[in-house]
This record gives C-alpha cells, structure tokens and sequence, in this order.
C-alpha cells in the first residue's frame, strides 16, 4: 500500500513539472495545454464612438451618453451591465453558468464595475490595471478557465467620458485646449464569454449589431499569454499617455517574442490598446531599436475606433473600454471567420492618479499581451 | 545615475515627437477672441454711459453682463467650443474666470449642495482667487511702505 502511494505521488509530481514546463513558457508566460475559447463577446458604446469608423459593427449604441442615468458614473455601470446581459444573450447562457467574473474600470475604487454587476449575482474579482484592464481580465479569466477553476468566466471592462474627465482632467464644461498629445476617452463597455470547450454563440434579433457571430465559422482559442511588467521611462505627463505607454507595450511585446521565440510576422497582427498616433510611432522607433519592425502589421485600437480628422480626438481613443470594444466588435469576428489567423492583443495601461500626479509622480506604464488564434469549427 | 540620463533622453525624445499646436497661430486667434470680448464689454460700457448711468456703476453693469454671458454659455456647451479655437484669449478675460466657477457647480450639483457644488465649485478658480488676493495684498504692503517712506 505505501509503495503505491508513493508511485502515485511521483507520478502526479512528474505530470505536474511536466505540465509545468508546458505551460510556464520563458519568463512571463504562458501557454495553455487546453487552451480557452473566447466564445462570446459583445460591445456597448456611446454616440461619438457609434458615428466613428467602428460604428456599425458595435452590438449596442446609445444615442444618450448617460444611458437613462443619472450620472456619469451609474451610466458607465449600466453600460457594463449591458455588455454583460449581450454577452450572456448571445452566448445562450445565464448568470447562474458562469463560475467567475473579472471587471474593471477607471474610476475611483472600480465603482462602475461593482455597481454595473452586482445584479448578476456572479462570484467577483474587480481588477484595475489601468486601461490595460481589458487584457487584464482576459489573462486572469483565460488563466483561471485552463486551470480547471471553471467552465465558463466572463471579463468585462468600461470606460465613460464623462466619469474619466471628472476623475482625471476637469469638469466637462470647463473651457480649455487640449493638447494634440492628448487622447479621447472612450465611452464604451466590451465584456467576454471565455470558456473550457468551444461553445455556439448567436446574434441577438433586432440588435444594432451586423450578426457576424451567428453566421461565423471557426472558434477563437486563447492559446497564451504574456503578463507584463511596470514600465517607467520617467515621464511626468498625463496629457501624453501613448508616449509614457510604449515603452510598456514594447517591453511586453518583445518579451512575447522572447518566451515563444517568435518574430512579428508570427502574428497576422499586433494590435495594442491605446497608444494612439504618438504613442504607435514611438512603439515603432523603440521597436526598430531592438531590431523588429511591426510596422507591416501593428494596430491601435484608440486609432482604429475614431477618425482623428473628423473627430477631433487628437492623439486618439483611451480608456479600459477603447480596447475591449474594439476586440469585441472588429477584431473578434476577424478571427472568428478566420481572415486573421493570430493576433496578439496587447491593452496598455498608464499608470496614474491625479494625487501621485500632482505630487510630482511620474506614470508609468503596462501593457498585457492575449494570444488569440482562429480555431477550425469543431474543435 | 545612468537610469536618469536614459529617462532625460527618453523625455527629449518624446518632446521631439509630439506635436504641439501652432504657436502664431494659436496667438493670433487668442487675439481675435479676447478682443471680441473685450468690444462687447466696451460697447456695453459704453451703452451704460450713453444712459447716464454713474462711471461705477457702468463698470459692474459690464463686468456682471459678460459674467452672465459666460455662465449662460457655458451652460449651453458653448464656451468651451470658443476656448477650444480662442485658447487664452477666452480664458483670460471674466469670461473665462466665470466659466471656471460655472463648469464645476454643473457638474458637481449631482454631489449634493454642500459636498458636490459647495465644496468643489471653486477647484479650478481657487488658485485664482487665492494668489489674486495674496498678490493684492503683499502689493497693498509695499504701496503702503512706499508711500510712508516719502
């Protein structure tokens, strides 16, 4: 009896540095053995976002930035409690399904997202990681799902003009120019079904939304990730937030490179969160400094989300949402249909309060990169 | 030391690659602006003397008008439009000064009368008022020694 034990244990031990290496892969990574499925992903915006480039592909859009409201911030929450209501709706699926959820928002202490999904009744983590958030959750839920926490988990993220300007900048109706460094917060929740097994999704009658996901082959694997570190150059302003991200996003992404020894034309694209104008040509100098040009195939969604000419929003779109509804309305249905083999989806974050700010704090930066892959249908 | 160069350099770097806004440009349209402003203020003073109104009160008539103005403005979303083409020049005149004081009681009210307007209706001019009254003060001083010195 005790001999068996013993075999037992060395066997479970061997199994678990075998999975280990497997799945530990360099020194900030990992790829999953059975890697998740991004099942389901739904987008809620505000107007200006809704008549930017991205407009029709968007689920939801309301023509009212408050959202029936009152206030900034509860109208940020209903956004969140939308995009997860879509997402779950779409997926088929109830709240009750889902194991674990991971949220989070710009605002002070995650208001929006405790308030947005508290109805819901599902087992939470509120995150910040900045407006990095969005890979955040998606690491974490993608993490937990491989591991066998769960079946289903969902990972939502918003921002709101209207709350962001409050918390960081000033009241909407003071009277200043913004600097062209600047960026545009956008008002906009995306929430994610990620999921063990490949689940069916479809569209919802009567939505604003183009139905892509109904009538889409293939599935979308989330097959690793590269969680990345705080990355401070020194830079004290936070009206230049692509600049005080890229050395983050570059770091991230040349750590990907590094831990699954692949180059940028490993990966149909390269899309960060919200580096915007500036900040996408600074990623590219620092980028060439270590020998990679990604020019070839980088996006940004805070560039991809609204029309800097048309739209005055200077150096581009921001906040936890730019990256979530732009994964969830454009990039997500690429992958599905298998246009885009696989991306690397890589949300910045600039890491900063208006208190540290003022103190003479500088802001640092983070970036998350999600590998996502087309999966054939039924697989 | 060295992390401290690397960061100086990263930070000359980033003000070579951002692009600012036009300088002249900017100047001329804040001359524009605040000179629109100040003719209103002129043609109301004016105005209130052609009444026979008292020289005083034919300032405050004008100050009090233009601080409406503002106020209404802003309430409409329109004056941050005119700063945003007019930078300084809508900035400095009062109408800036009561766009600061109106923005924030707009957008505060939701916080209560005395947390939300009353506590933050003065965060973006009271730096303003502070150093103002500082400055009057300190200058009142010296006035004062200058003029017992004679």
């Amino acid at each position: 009896m005790m001999g068996d034990e013993r075999i037992k244990g060395k066997v479970r031990e061997a199994v678990q540095t075998g999975a280990q290496t497997k799945v530990q892969t360099g020194a900030q990574s990992l790829s999953f053995v059975n890697a998740p499925f991004l099942s389901c992903a739904a987008s809620v915006t505000g107007k200006k976002e809704g008549e930017g480039p991205l407009g029709r592909l968007f689920d939801h859009v309301s023509g009212d930035d408050l959202f029936g409201e009152n206030t900034w911030e509860a109208a940020e929450s209903a956004m969140q409690k939308l995009a997860c209501s879509l997402t779950l709706q779409k997926a088929g699926r109830k709240a009750s399904e889902i194991r674990y959820l991971f949220g989070g928002d710009l605002l002070r202490q995650g208001t929006a997202t405790s308030q947005g999904v508290e109805g819901f009744d599902i087992p939470m983590f509120g995150l910040y990681g900045a407006c990095s958030t969005a890979g955040e959750a998606l690491a974490l839920a993608a993490m937990s799902v491989a591991a066998g926490y769960g079946e289903r988990m969902l990972a939502v993220t918003s921002s709101h003009f209207g709350s962001a300007e409050k918390e960081f900048r000033f009241p909407l109706g003071y009277a200043n120019q913004r600097p062209l460094s600047a960026h545009w917060t956008v008002t906009g929740s995306g929430a994610f079904l990620v999921t063990a097994g490949a689940e069916q999704s479809a569209n919802i009658p009567g939505d604003a939304g183009t139905g892509q996901s109904a009538a889409m082959p293939g599935q979308v694997k989330i097959s690793g990730v590269t969680v990345g570190k705080i990355v401070d150059f020194g830079l004290k302003d936070s009206q230049n937030m692509g600049a005080c991200m890229a050395p983050a996003a570059c770091d991230t992404i040349l750590q990907n490179f590094r831990d699954f020894g692949r180059g940028p034309e490993d990966y149909t694209r390269i899309i960060t969160g919200d580096l915007g104008h500036i900040g996408q040509s600074i990623l590219f100098d620092l980028m060439q400094d270590n020998g990679y040009d990604i020019r070839g195939n980088h996006l940004d969604c805070g560039m991809l989300i609204f029309d800097q000419e048309t739209q005055d929003t200077h150096s581009g779109g921001s906040g936890c949402g730019c990256a979530a509804v732009t994964l969830a309305s454009y990039i997500y249905p690429k992958l599905r249909n298998g246009e885009w083999e696989r991306v690397l989806f890589v949300p910045t974050g600039a890491l900063l309060s208006t208190v540290i700010y003022n103190e003479g704090a500088s802001v640092p930066g983070i970036a998350h990169a999600i590998i996502l892959e087309h999966a054939a249908p039924g697989r | 030391m060295d992390k401290q160069k690397q960061q100086e350099a990263y930070r000359d770097y980033v003000k070579w690659k951002t692009p600012v806004h036009n300088l002249p440009l900017n100047m001329a349209k804040a001359f524009v602006t605040g000179g629109t402003i100040c003719l209103l203020g002129q043609m109301i003073l004016n105005k209130c003397e052609a009444m026979g109104l008292d020289q005083d009160v034919c300032g405050s008539v004008t100050s009090v008008s233009l601080i409406l103005l503002s106020v209404l403005l802003t309430g409409w979303n329109l004056y941050p439009r005119i700063a945003k083409w007019g930078g300084a020049g809508a900035l400095v005149p009062i109408t800036g000064f009561a766009n600061s004081v109106a923005a924030p009681a707009i957008e505060y009210k939701k916080e209560g009368q005395v947390m939300g307007i009353g506590c933050k209706i003065f965060t973006i001019a009271g730096p303003v008022i502070l150093y103002g009254v500082f400055t009057s003060w300190v200058l009142g001083g010296l006035y004062w020694i200058w003029e017992a010195a004679r």
